[in-house]
């Protein structure tokens, strides 16, 4: 059998290497790809977490469900924010996105 | 050691090495193609776990819709994607630094937490969990509520994206 704490620690170096590519990708699209592995990461917890606990409840699932749907509509709004931004500066570098700051 | 753990460490360090090439590659397209095979390793991961309904909206949600819509995102910024200058900003280290902390943070708790050595129970003969699921997702005593609001969320999702992306002209 495999104990929990395989599934959390895998769930933790995967929430791991998705906030590394958050914090220093420079490209707004690649920021985005990081945020979706540190949501599966979150997902495989929940998940895990059902199976460990009572199985006869399905809070965990239902709440990775809901994550699912979550995580749906923050990349369809985040990936049309990069396409707009794009045709009005040309770029889609996050650095050079500073029109908010002064 | 059981197929089970084998199969489950073989399948972890591929998800974790397919997560290291996404945040790694330059060229975003392969990164959005590696960013797949992590899905799949993750969908692996709930079989494993007994959810094969997570399994299955895991490929149909997140490899059918999300990442095709990442790769149709890179092909829409093409000219900037290209591999010119570099692709992690000047502070790269100290990223690196703060996601080891992470990692290390997590790992000391997970140390110190005595029932995280605790295996999985029998799942009782019978229950249909997908069944369960459904029923717990339309039910006034359980979960109908954060059910509706997530579909009021995708709904205001499409409209916005649809609303930021269109093209006036």
């Amino acid at each position: 059998m495999i104990p929990l704490s395989w599934y959390l620690i895998l769930a933790a170096g995967l929430f791991s290497i998705g906030l590394f590519g958050v914090l220093v990708r420079r490209n707004a699209v690649a920021i985005l790809l990081g945020v979706e592995l540190m949501l599966n990461a979150v997902n495989i917890n929940l998940v895990s977490f059902w199976r460990y606990g009572d199985v006869l409840k399905m809070t965990g699932q239902v709440f990775a469900i809901i994550v699912f749907a979550v995580a749906a509509a923050e990349v369809a709004v985040g990936l049309a924010l990069v396409i707009s931004v794009y045709r009005s500066r040309n770029t889609v570098i996050a650095d050079e996105l500073d029109m908010m700051k002064w | 050691m059981s197929a089970e753990q084998i199969i489950f460490l073989v399948v972890g360090v591929f998800t974790l090495l397919a997560g290291l090439m996404v945040v790694t590659t330059r060229n975003l397209i392969h990164a959005a193609l590696w960013l797949v095979a992590t899905l799949f390793g993750v969908a692996v991961l709930y079989t494993l776990l007994n959810a094969g309904f997570m399994a299955v909206v895991q490929v149909v949600v997140y490899i059918g819709a999300i990442a095709i819509l990442f790769i149709f995102a890179v092909m829409l910024t093409r000219r900037d994607l290209r591999d010119r200058g570099p692709q992690m900003n000047r502070n790269w280290w100290a990223g690196a630094l703060i996601a080891l902390l992470t990692f290390a943070g997590l790992f000391f708790l997970l140390s110190g937490w005595g029932s995280a050595s605790r295996v999985a129970g029998v799942i009782p003969s019978g229950f249909d969990a997908v069944g369960q699921l459904g029923e717990q997702l339309v039910s006034p005593q359980a979960y109908v509520l954060p059910f509706e609001v997530a579909s009021v969320l995708l709904v205001a999702a499409m409209v916005g994206a649809v609303y930021t992306a269109f093209n006036r002209k």
